[in-house]
């Protein structure tokens, strides 16, 4: 049996899975020093299922703990940041266009040295080992303990980052190096700006990491502690506590996915109505469909893979105004039950006209009576009208799909959706983050820039899949259950030899 | 006038426009600009209108692989190396830069040459647009010579090329550009103040600009971008812009072929009703058809914008599904004429579609 746990913002959530589903749950406030919270969570949810604790084979873990501490500037290490790249790249130096306190935070320690390659694999110049080793004396002096390694065409090949690694390690033996190859994806800026942020957590990811532990120490549970990341897939907890960065986003993935699964659907829309927005999802073959375009995180332009998700100002505290006319993007938020009409407060929320209605039962319906008819007549509709429009432009297929609405404010909507063939409220959806994260599966991924023709086609691709399956299998899938999900291939403009960059992508299912 | 901070976001979103599809996503150009900015430096706008007859103009420009550039950002110093070779190629100094292509990145490039090097920018191109390749400019069809061309990469390796035949200029240009790594940066077709006023498209930096200011302020304030756009549009020497199709992206099929990015991509009606919209493209978007009724032809400009926003969509970054609204701009009358039409007209693309200008 699994554990899964949501650690959020506000609260911990935990589930208990078995092959049959959810057997247990439990939601509890999420503590400071984040382990009490999890004790909480786990110990109340195996509780609840009537469990023996000796039936638990792993424990999943999703958290927003290293996005929270981005966008709030907080537990941020300074950095020392190296780009191998001379005589190419100086033209825009690194943590350039950032917002100024992030920038302060991870501080003006960067060096520019020769290295890199080109496209077709040359070197742009030799490593100059050099000037790495004077980088980390510098980084020494300094006192900094994380640094961040950026090479030209690293994704290609990363082996002179790992060469630079290998000296900052001589020079300064306990630092925590990030290097961009590892963190995948074309685009030297983003990725170096991933590349940063996740130096910068290196500590935090130390300290959340070994909260995490401690958590399931103290619970007497002596199983795998796997962390998901923001595609849906798992990584394992020491390489978190590398690459902190990867677990971005993992909130709104893990609550589409755990919504599908508790439908038992590969492929639907899902709302996830939350106090002030809803996001909305697609989801493909159990996965959630990914953003193209580079994800801004706390200012910063970045290549993580993240859903795409779209965020509409439509929560349960969402205010009304205009007789009904609108609603939202602002809300009451947090105080819903203290400003709400229906729990004795003085502000018309979208959560009291659905009371009002008669389609949900919250606070006390007297106290909504005299909402007239036609303002929630008039504001039922600008919600619907809201979400079909919205709806209607994340779906990518003409065919009409499931929509799943979960979160805390899925009362809401009791009407039928314009673009879905059917609209679904599974059990346990306001326990769906917790959920997504004990179904994650791991995965494996290549992406590289490759020569393709007629002849070599299929050689070359089957290859690369080859590749990907056997790291997903080093990641921890069964060798039966990796499936390839992912085949892009994306040609490069104006050079001869037809160059791509092809991306394929495994995924499988952890041994239970 | 002056180019600031403020300015380089817009510009490059109105490049992007400007663009119909193609000149590689301006994001990174608008970096280094705005880097020159941020450490003093000053971009000065020369209108063309007010050359001196004799000052010498030499643009500036990068040519290659978007996805290369992505990854291989300049060191800063090519395009002012290639410059330097015209310069000592004709034994004077450059007293301004200018784009040699308004639509994609290399709105930017002179931009940072003029920054470095406190020379001032003239406010006009050879495309109003991108085009793919160097000799589709309005500096070849009224007679400038595209050479010497100084070329240069981010090693200090760098070439002067003297040819007296502009799809030369382009053939031996591209075959170094492969050698030094996918992308180069160059100087070409150096004028006269004179040759300026007679073979630019006038006025397309301030236009890409404006076009940019647009886009972000419909945003901003919740009006409709798209009529702003096509109001904006007609008060300009481009004289029409119009809507042609808006809907869902069904399919794409692309691929590299000699050099380029070549396919189409297929558009489902918004209505549900009548024939989807396929639009044809080389780098650049060339033609677009409803049915087998083109909607407009190059040289007309095709844009891609998001359906929610305007924002340009570059043809890489095209995915399956994505909202869009096509919209097509009518080119200023020095990129009608029988000579230019001959050099980036459909023929000139192999296109059998007869060229008739975008009415409004």
């Amino acid at each position: 049996m699994k554990i899964g746990v949501d650690v959020g913002g506000t609260n911990t959530d935990a589930v208990v899975m078995g092959a049959e589903g959810v057997i247990g749950w439990h939601k509890t406030p999420t503590t400071r020093d984040v382990t009490s919270g999890i004790v909480a969570a786990i110990s109340s949810a195996i509780a609840d299922g009537g469990l023996d604790r000796r039936r638990i084979d792993c424990v999943m873990i999703g958290t927003t703990q290293f996005t929270n501490a981005v966008i709030e500037r907080r537990s941020l290490l300074q950095v020392g940041v190296v780009r191998l790249c001379l005589p190419a790249a100086s033209a825009i130096p690194p943590l350039t266009d950032w917002p100024a306190d992030l920038a302060a935070a991870v501080g003006p320690n960067v060096s520019l040295v020769g290295g890199g390659h080109e496209f077709d694999g040359r070197k742009i110049a030799p490593l100059d080992e050099a000037a790495v080793a004077r980088a980390a004396r510098e980084m020494r002096a300094k006192g900094l303990r994380t640094a961040a390694v950026t090479s030209v065409f690293s994704p290609m090949d990363g082996s002179m980052e790992r060469r630079a690694a290998e000296i900052i390690r001589e020079e300064v033996p306990d630092i925590a190096i990030s290097l961009s190859s590892e963190l995948g994806q074309f685009g030297l800026l983003p990725r170096e700006n991933s590349t940063i942020i996740n130096a910068s957590l290196s500590d935090l990811a130390m300290h959340v990491v070994a909260a995490f532990r401690r958590a399931l120490h103290e619970l007497g549970l002596d199983v795998p502690v796997f962390i998901s990341q923001n595609d849906g897939t798992l990584m394992r907890a020491k390489d978190v506590e590398r690459y902190p960065v990867l677990t971005f986003a993992s909130g709104p993935t893990n609550s589409m996915r755990g919504a599908v699964h508790l439908a038992g659907i590969t492929d639907a829309m899902v709302v996830d109505i939350g106090g002030t927005t809803s996001d909305i999802g697609m989801l493909r073959r159990g996965f959630p469909r990914q953003s193209t375009h580079f994800v801004d995180v706390g200012g910063v332009k970045t290549n993580f893979r993240m859903p795409d998700v779209l965020a509409v100002g439509l929560g349960g505290g969402s205010i009304v105004r205009d007789g009904g006319r609108r609603v939202g993007p602002d809300s009451v938020g947090y105080e819903l039950t203290q400003r709400g009409l229906c729990f004795g407060g003085d502000t018309l929320t979208a959560t009291d006209i659905a009371v009002a209605g008669g389609w949900a039962e919250m606070g006390d319906s007297a106290l909504v009576s005299g909402v007239p008819r036609a303002t929630i007549d008039q504001a039922r509709e600008t919600m619907r009208a809201l979400i079909d429009k919205n709806l209607e432009r994340m779906k990518t297929e003409a065919r009409d799909l499931p929509l799943l609405i979960v979160g805390g404010g899925s009362v809401l909507v009791d009407w039928s959706v314009k673009s879905a063939s059917e609209v679904l409220r599974p059990a346990y959806s306001f326990v769906a983050n917790a959920v997504g994260a004990a179904i994650a599966q791991v995965s494996g991924e290549i992406e590289r820039v490759v020569a393709i023709d007629e002849q070599n086609r299929e050689r070359v691709i089957g290859a690369a899949k080859e590749e990907a399956r056997s790291n997903a299998v080093r990641a921890g899938a069964t060798k039966a259950s990796v499936e390839i999900i992912e085949v892009e291939q994306v040609p490069i403009s104006y050079l001869p030899g037809n160059p791509s960059r092809l991306r394929v992508k495994a995924v499988g299912d952890l041994p239970i | 006038m002056e180019i600031g901070l403020d300015d380089v976001d817009d510009l490059c979103t109105g490049a992007a426009f400007l663009g119909a599809g193609g000149g590689g996503d301006p994001h990174i150009g608008g970096l280094m600009v705005k880097e020159q900015l941020r450490a003093g430096r000053r971009i000065e706008i020369l209108d063309p209108d007010h050359l001196g007859e004799d000052s010498l103009i030499i643009p500036t420009a990068m040519m290659g692989a978007p996805t290369v550039l992505l990854e291989k950002i300049p060191s800063g110093e090519e395009p002012i190396e290639a410059l330097r070779r015209v310069e000592e190629a004709l034994g004077r100094k450059a007293d301004a830069t200018m784009p040699t292509e308004v639509g994609g990145i290399n709105s930017t490039i002179p931009l940072y040459v003029g920054a470095r090097l406190g020379i001032p920018v003239v406010d006009a191109d050879g495309q109003g647009r991108a085009f793919p390749e160097l000799q589709m400019e309005t500096f070849a069809i009224n007679g400038v010579p595209g050479t010497p061309m100084g070329i240069a990469d981010e090693k200090g390796d760098s070439a002067c090329l003297t040819t007296d035949d502009h799809h030369r200029m382009e053939w031996v240009a591209r075959g170094i550009t492969i050698r030094f790594g996918g992308t180069a940066y160059f100087a070409n077709y150096p004028m006269s103040g004179a040759q300026v006023k007679r073979a630019s498209v006038k006025h397309t930096l301030t236009l890409a600009r404006a076009i940019g200011g647009i886009i972000r302020n419909a945003r901003g304030r919740g009006g409709n971008p798209f009529e702003e756009l096509e109001r904006f549009i007609a008060t300009t020497s481009y004289g029409v812009a119009r809507r042609i199709y808006s809907g869902k992206i069904v399919d794409l099929d692309r691929q590299t072929k000699e050099g380029f990015t070549l396919g189409t991509v297929t558009i489902d009606p918004d209505t549900g009703f009548g024939p989807p919209c396929r639009i044809k493209f080389q780098n650049e978007n060339l033609v677009a058809w409803a049915g087998d009724e083109p909607l407009a032809v190059v040289p007309d400009i095709i844009a891609i914008l998001d359906a929610e926003t305007a924002v340009p969509i570059t043809n890489e970054t095209l995915r399956f599904g994505q909202r869009v609204v096509v919209m097509a701009v009518g080119v200023p009358e020095i990129m009608r004429s029988p000579a230019a039409l001959r050099q980036f007209g459909p023929a000139a693309f192999g296109l059998e579609e007869e060229y008739t200008p975008l009415s409004g």
